[in-house]
């Protein structure tokens, strides 16, 4: 497990769980590094340079990757800009596209999506980009330059799970990248799922941010992560198998 | 018991008197409301269509307690369900409709409430509106800030911390014109990251020249959405014009602002009406502009300098707060602002429930946040105020509060793009 490292852009992390923005405090943050291990911490570019965010940013531990996002953008274009601000802030080359037009249900754009990927890609960032499940667009991410692809669970707050668990196995299968869950995952049960389905780490904040004991709740994600990705690497045993076997081999006919 | 709106000043002449009354009293001397003046842009859309229809066939007295509890009890809330948590039958299920409120606001907000300040920067005004402080007829101390007094106020304000500010006016094209409200966005672009307007409406080309000059939310309050109501409350002036002025959001978007904000004047008719309006406006609005960012207000009626017996009637603190829940189960994805008309009880109450932006730091009043920030005497003219506002907590005040509730204050959550 020692030598298992979650490697994003040529980067090489230890921990499998990334803070999601959104429902900041410090707090929070503290226990995401401190119980929950977290070695990249997003930040919402449109909540930084303000009173508020000098305070998020000075207390982001050394050793922590920042990972800006670019919430507020509506196509590819303002995203592009957003992570320009980012990086001129200071927040390195890490960026995270999310590109919404819908401010009812917060879809990210596919398409406006694969747009910013291919010019940030080339401009040298560290790409991840937030996406709808499909097969086709995650494809054309790879092809952009994209350092991993983050598919959501379901829609983002809701804590409803992996409601799109089938398009994210057929991600997993096919998709060369670390395939990296975002958004709807509720519950430590939920991440553990997305691990074992072998999903390379898991982005929550609404999870942890809502919980009654912060701390706590980050350790239970620490652990439900950890127990999904052993359980991945050692291999499902066959109860746990896709598809079912029947107890009598169904080709035994041809030794009778 | 209605509100009596028609005081006459002794400072008026004997032939404006005579005007008002006539205006007051016959009808026909009024222009018609639904006929656009020259100038005012005119849309196709048929979302003014989809509102009424629904407002004019919301017969609340049919919903039954057992309609209140179903729409409770649904995954998604219908229009139909919405209207049954506006009728009389919820108000005994009012705390079952504050939990899942509550709820909702956290999948959406989390713990987050925003805060802003508004900038009066005139407050002269075309209009004849019976229940509004600024109105033509009423003897106030006019004022139009300048440039560098737009300026100072601001750096008072931004000194204080914050960094939304919504600029406001008087409804006088003559005398706050487009290009003035449009230099005061570019000075509040300097100090502030966020720019809202709340100005009289303006036509789409209009929306996005003070777009590029820096502002990005457009605040229009319908004040009621009852055309024959609105006809007597609204007796001069360009705001007169009621379907001019429902359009002003579309036209806001369509000029290319990111977000719009509603409401009604609760009190002015039939709250429960004027709050489904309110709330199937931003429906509507929101499947053509799937993109724009979305809110509601919910003012309710206040006294203004020389009528201290203006009040919002029925609209107590009770439906007040059914009318925000129903607005927050019905749209858990839109902001609501809860204005310092409330008070500071009311105020910290709701925020735990369903509002996410709140406003600190208040003058309603024109070029005096500095005597009333820093407690300065001015020798500055000031203009006189808009109405007068009950919760006058600053913004640490407002910030600590806030703290103390369990809940994260935020001062910016926005990008100019």
């Amino acid at each position: 497990m020692n030598n298992d490292k979650l490697i994003i852009g040529g980067h090489e992390f230890n921990s499998r769980f990334i803070l999601g923005s959104g429902k900041y405090s410090m707090k929070l943050i503290d226990a995401a590094v401190k119980d929950a291990g977290a070695e990249i911490i997003t930040l919402a570019v449109r909540r930084a340079n303000t009173k508020d965010a000098e305070n998020i940013l000075d207390y982001i531990p050394k050793g922590v990757t920042l990972l800006p996002n670019t919430s507020g953008a509506r196509n590819a274009e303002e995203a592009v800009r957003i992570a320009r601000l980012a990086r001129e802030l200071g927040c390195g080359d890490f960026v995270k596209i999310e590109i919404m037009r819908d401010s009812k249900y917060l879809l990210p754009d596919n398409e406006e999506t694969v747009k910013a990927t291919d010019i940030l890609a080339n401009d040298g960032f560290v790409v991840m980009p937030y996406m709808y499940p499909d097969l086709n667009v995650a494809r054309d991410l790879v092809n952009a330059g994209a350092a991993s692809v983050m598919p959501l669970a379901s829609p983002i707050g809701s804590n409803k799970g992996l409601a799109t668990k089938e398009f994210i196995q057929i991600l997993i299968d096919e998709i060369d990248l670390p395939i990296i869950v975002d958004a709807g995952i509720g519950k430590p049960s939920q991440a553990c799922e997305a691990m074992e389905m072998g999903a390379a780490a898991i982005m929550a904040n609404t999870a942890l941010a809502t919980a009654g004991n912060l701390s706590l709740m980050a350790s239970a994600f620490k652990n439900a992560i950890e127990a999904g990705r052993c359980a991945y690497l050692s291999g499902l045993g066959r109860v746990l198998t896709r598809g079912a076997s029947a107890s009598d081999p169904l080709t035994g006919f041809l030794r009778d | 018991m209605e509100n009596q709106f028609f005081v006459d000043s002794e400072h008026l002449s004997p032939e404006a008197l005579a005007k008002k009354h006539e205006i007051e009293n016959n009808p026909s001397s009024r222009k018609n409301h639904m006929e656009y003046l020259p100038g005012m842009e005119i849309i196709e859309s048929d979302v003014c269509k989809n509102v009424i229809e629904q407002m004019d066939s919301f017969d609340y007295s049919k919903y039954t307690e057992k309609d209140v509890k179903a729409a409770l009890r649904h995954d998604k809330c219908t229009i139909e369900d919405f209207k049954a948590l506006l009728s009389p039958a919820a108000e005994p299920l009012l705390e079952q409709m504050a939990e899942k409120a509550r709820l909702e606001t956290s999948k959406h907000f989390g713990n987050t409430v925003y805060l802003f300040t508004p900038l009066y920067i005139a407050n002269y005004c075309e209009n004849y509106c019976v229940y509004c402080g600024f109105n033509c007829y009423n003897h106030i101390k006019r004022m139009k800030l300048s440039m560098e007094q737009i300026e100072k106020e601001m750096k008072v304000i931004a000194d204080s911390g914050m960094e939304e500010i919504l600029i406001l006016t008087g409804e006088s094209r003559s005398q706050s014109n487009v290009n003035y409200i449009g230099e005061a966005c570019k000075l509040a672009r300097k100090y502030f990251r966020m720019v809202g307007l709340e100005i009289y409406p303006v036509n789409t080309d209009e929306y996005k020249y003070l777009h590029d000059c820096g502002a990005d939310y457009v605040t229009v309050f319908q004040e009621t959405y009852d055309k024959a109501k609105y006809e007597k409350l609204h007796l001069l002036g360009h705001k007169r014009v009621w379907p001019y002025r429902f359009d002003a959001q579309e036209r806001a978007l369509m000029g290319g602002m990111r977000g719009v904000a509603f409401s009604a004047l609760l009190g002015l008719s039939d709250f429960r009406k004027d709050a489904l309006a309110s709330a199937l406006h931003v429906y509507y609005l929101q499947r053509k502009y799937p993109q724009a960012e979305m809110s509601l207000s919910c003012p309710r009626l206040r006294p203004i300098i020389n009528n201290d017996k203006i009040s919002p009637l029925d609209v107590h603190e009770t439906e007040l707060c059914q009318i925000l829940c129903a607005y927050r189960i019905f749209l858990p994805f839109v902001g609501i602002t809860v204005s310092s008309r409330e008070s500071a009880r009311f105020r910290n109450g709701i925020v735990k429930i369903a509002a996410t932006k709140v406003s600190a730091g208040v003058s309603t009043g024109i070029g005096d946040h500095e005597s009333k920030y820093t407690g300065k005497e001015s020798d500055n003219v000031q203009g006189d105020e808009q109405f007068e506002i009950d919760d006058n907590r600053s913004l640490d005040k407002m910030y600590k509060d806030i703290e103390d509730e369990g809940l994260q204050p935020v001062l910016n959550d926005y990008l100019y793009v």
